[in-house]
C-alpha cells in the first residue's frame, strides 16, 4: 500500500473539489487513465441524440444542399440520391412523404428514420467515406434539407438549423415500438 | 486532427472499389480485403463477400472441431469497404457524458487494469436469414457456412466495462451508453447501462492474440449473448446518456418491420434465443456410406447455458438426447455429438437446443407464428426479412448420400 501512496496522494488531492460534488463512489484505480477537460470532450463529442442537444449552430437550404450533393455525394448515390451505386436515398417525393410499409428496400432512405437528427449525425460523422468528418456544419444542414425535401418531409423553402432540425416530424416516427423485451427482462421468454 | 480519420490511401482503395462496381464487376477488387490479408499473410478465402458498402466473412462451421473458432475464421461483417488503420500508441478510449469524471484510457492503461478472459459466441442479427437460404453463389461455401456461419466463438480478453464505468462515476439517471468505433463509417450503437454493468468486456485479446484488424483492433466491445452489432469494433468513444440514440446503424441496418407488430419495428432486439445446427453431415457434403457416422454440431443461447441438445434422424418425429461436450459455458457455443448408423435410406436430420432459461429452440412453424406470418409467406419473393432467426435446421439425406437444405422445402 505504501508504495502506491506516492502516486495516489497527488491524485487524491486533485480529486478533492470534484469528489465534493460527485454523486458516485470514489475511484478504485485513480492512477490509471487521464481526466478529460470540457475542451477535450468538445473536440470529439459529435454523437447527436434525438433531441439534437449536441447540434452545432449552422444553417442550410434545399438549394445549397443540391449543389453540395452534386459535388460530394452524387458519385456514389446518383443524381438526387437515386440510381447510384448505393441503394436509393429517396422514396416518395416532394410533398408526398412515404409512410410505409417498410419491409425491404424502403428502409434505405431517411424516410424510415425515427428521428430527424439521425441523418445529420450520420452524414456529419461518416460521410463522404473518402474523407468522413470533412463536411462543415452548414454543409450538413444543407444536405439534410435537400434529402428531406426530396423525401417529402420538409417544404422547399424550409431552412434547416440547430433549432428547426430536431422539430422536423419524421413520417415513420411512430413506426417503432420500444425494445421488447425490456432490459433487464421482466418475464420469459426474454429473447423473442 | 483526428488520428483515426481515414487517409488518402483509404480513399484510393474506395475509389478502386467503386470503379470495379461501376464496371459491372459486382464484386469489389481484391484490394478491399488486401489489408487484412496483407497483415496476416493469408490468401483470399472462400466464404467471403466484398461489396462496395460492406464486407462479409462466413465461418466454415463444417470444418473445425471443439467450440473455439480460429481467429482468422471468425465471421466478420464490416459496413465499409476498408478496415481502419489505427495506431495503438495513439488510440484512446474515452468515457464521457453523464459521468462525474470523464476519462481517457490508452491501450497501456487498459492493460494495466484488472482483466478477464471469457469464452463467448458472437452472432450477426441476420445470421441464418431466410433470405440467404438457397443462395447459388458458389464462392460462399457450404450452406452451413453461408447460412449459419455468421456466428463464431472465441476466448475474449480485456477489461470489464463495469470497471471503466466505475472509474468514470456514472450519474444517477443515466440508463444507456452510446459507443462509437473509429472506422470510416463511425459505427455507433446504443447499449443499456444495466447490461454494460453486468458482463460486457472491452476486449483487446482474442484466443490469446491481439484482436485481428477485421475484429476491431486494437479494442472492441464484447456484449455476451446479444446480437453482434452491440459489440462495437475499433471502440474509441463511450458516451453515457439517458435515452437510446438510435444512431444510423441501429435504426436503418439493425431494425426490421415485424408483421406481429403491425409492420412496426422494434427499437432493438437484444439477446438471441436458443439455437443449434448440425454442422456435419450437412448440405453440400456427402454421406461416407452406410453404417456408423457421428453427427456433430453447435448449440448456443443468448440467455445462458445450453442444458440439452436433442437430435432427430426422422424429420422431427422422434428426438434423442445428444452428448454435450465440456466446456459447456454460458453464452458460448456448445459442441454436441450424436452416434448414428445410417441405413442408406432417405432421412432428415436436425437438432434442437434447450437453455437454462427453459426455452426450447422453435420449429419453423412455431417461429413463423411468433412473427405473425403465414407459412406461405416464406415462398414470396423477395423473402420476408427476419432477424434473430433460430428455427430448427433440417438437412435431408438422399439415398445416394447427397445432403440438401430442406428448411423451406
Amino acid at each position: 500500500m505504501s508504495c502506491s501512496l506516492r502516486f495516489l496522494l497527488p491524485a487524491m488531492i486533485a480529486a478533492i473539489p470534484v469528489a465534493a460534488l460527485a454523486q458516485s463512489p470514489p475511484r478504485v484505480y485513480p492512477n490509471v487513465g487521464t481526466p478529460l477537460s470540457q475542451a477535450d470532450i468538445q473536440s470529439f463529442d459529435r454523437m447527436i441524440g434525438p433531441e439534437g442537444k449536441e447540434l452545432p449552430s449552422g444553417r442550410g437550404t434545399v438549394k445549397e444542399g443540391a449543389e453540395i450533393f452534386a459535388k460530394r455525394c452524387e458519385v456514389c448515390h446518383g443524381k438526387n440520391g437515386e440510381n447510384g451505386l448505393m441503394r436509393s436515398l429517396v422514396i416518395g417525393g416532394p410533398g408526398k412523404p412515404y409512410r410505409g410499409p417498410f419491409y425491404g428496400e424502403e428502409r434505405n432512405g431517411p424516410s424510415y428514420y425515427p428521428h430527424a437528427t439521425i441523418a445529420w449525425d450520420y452524414i456529419n460523422r461518416a460521410m463522404p467515406p473518402s474523407n468522413p468528418g470533412s463536411l462543415a456544419p452548414n454543409d450538413v444542414y444543407a444536405l439534410v434539407a435537400f434529402l428531406y425535401y426530396w423525401n417529402g418531409i420538409i417544404k422547399e423553402n424550409d431552412v434547416m438549423d440547430e433549432k428547426t432540425l430536431p422539430k422536423v416530424v419524421m413520417p415513420n416516427r411512430n413506426g417503432f415500438v420500444p425494445a421488447v423485451p425490456v432490459y433487464p427482462p421482466e418475464k420469459k421468454p426474454s429473447w423473442f | 486532427m483526428d488520428p483515426n480519420r481515414s487517409n488518402r490511401r483509404g480513399f484510393l482503395r474506395q475509389t478502386a472499389a467503386l470503379a470495379s462496381v461501376a464496371a459491372g464487376a459486382g464484386w469489389a477488387v481484391r484490394g478491399q480485403s488486401a489489408h487484412a490479408q496483407h497483415v496476416h499473410g493469408e490468401s483470399p478465402r472462400r466464404g467471403a463477400r466484398y461489396r462496395v458498402d460492406h464486407m462479409t466473412h462466413y465461418t466454415p462451421l463444417q470444418d473445425y472441431a471443439g467450440i473455439i473458432t480460429p481467429a482468422p475464421l471468425h465471421f466478420m461483417q464490416q459496413h465499409s469497404s476498408e478496415f481502419p488503420e489505427i495506431d495503438p500508441q495513439q488510440h484512446r478510449l474515452t468515457i464521457h457524458g453523464m459521468v462525474d469524471r470523464p476519462l481517457s484510457f490508452s491501450m497501456a492503461d487498459l492493460k494495466q487494469l484488472p482483466s478477464v478472459s471469457r469464452i463467448h459466441f458472437l452472432e450477426c442479427h441476420g445470421n441464418s436469414s431466410p433470405a440467404i437460404h438457397g443462395s447459388d453463389d458458389p464462392n460462399l461455401g457450404l450452406p452451413v457456412q453461408f447460412v449459419h456461419g455468421m456466428t463464431s466463438c472465441s476466448e475474449w480478453s480485456g477489461v470489464p466495462l463495469s470497471v471503466l464505468l466505475h472509474e468514470a462515476g456514472v450519474h444517477k439517471g443515466a440508463s444507456w451508453l452510446v459507443s462509437e468505433g473509429g472506422d470510416a463509417g463511425k459505427f455507433t450503437h446504443t447499449l443499456p447501462l444495466a447490461k454494460a454493468m453486468e458482463d460486457v468486456i472491452v476486449a483487446y485479446g482474442q484466443n490469446g492474440e491481439p484482436l485481428r484488424v477485421e475484429q476491431g483492433y486494437p479494442i472492441r466491445l464484447v456484449v455476451p449473448g446479444w446480437e453482434a452489432p452491440f459489440s462495437v469494433k475499433y471502440l474509441r468513444h463511450i458516451k453515457v446518456v439517458d435515452q437510446p440514440y438510435m444512431a444510423w446503424n441501429e435504426s436503418m441496418n439493425h431494425s426490421v418491420s415485424r408483421p406481429d407488430l403491425g409492420g412496426k419495428a422494434r427499437w432493438y432486439h437484444f439477446q438471441f434465443g436458443p439455437k443449434s445446427v448440425i454442422t456435419r453431415p450437412s448440405a453440400g457434403l456427402n454421406m461416407p456410406g452406410r453404417g456408423y457416422v457421428q453427427i456433430t454440431g453447435l448449440a448456443w443461447s443468448g440467455a445462458g447455458t445450453v442444458t440439452k441438445v436433442e437430435v432427430s434422424t426422422d424429420g422431427g418425429r422422434s428426438w434423442k438426447e445428444a452428448k454435450r461436450h465440456a466446456p459447456v459455458l454460458p453464452r458460448a457455443h456448445t459442441r454436441f455429438t450424436f452416434d448414428w448408423a445410417w441405413d442408406g435410406q432417405e432421412a432428415v436430420i436436425q437438432s434442437r437446443c434447450t437453455d437454462d432459461a427453459g426455452e426450447v429452440q422453435p420449429s419453423l412453424t412455431e417461429l413463423t407464428k411468433n412473427w405473425g406470418m403465414d407459412a406461405a409467406d416464406w415462398k414470396k419473393t423477395p423473402l420476408p426479412r427476419a432477424i434473430h432467426f433460430n428455427a430448427i435446421q433440417p438437412w435431408k439425406i438422399a439415398r445416394d448420400g447427397s445432403i440438401s437444405d430442406v428448411l423451406f422445402a
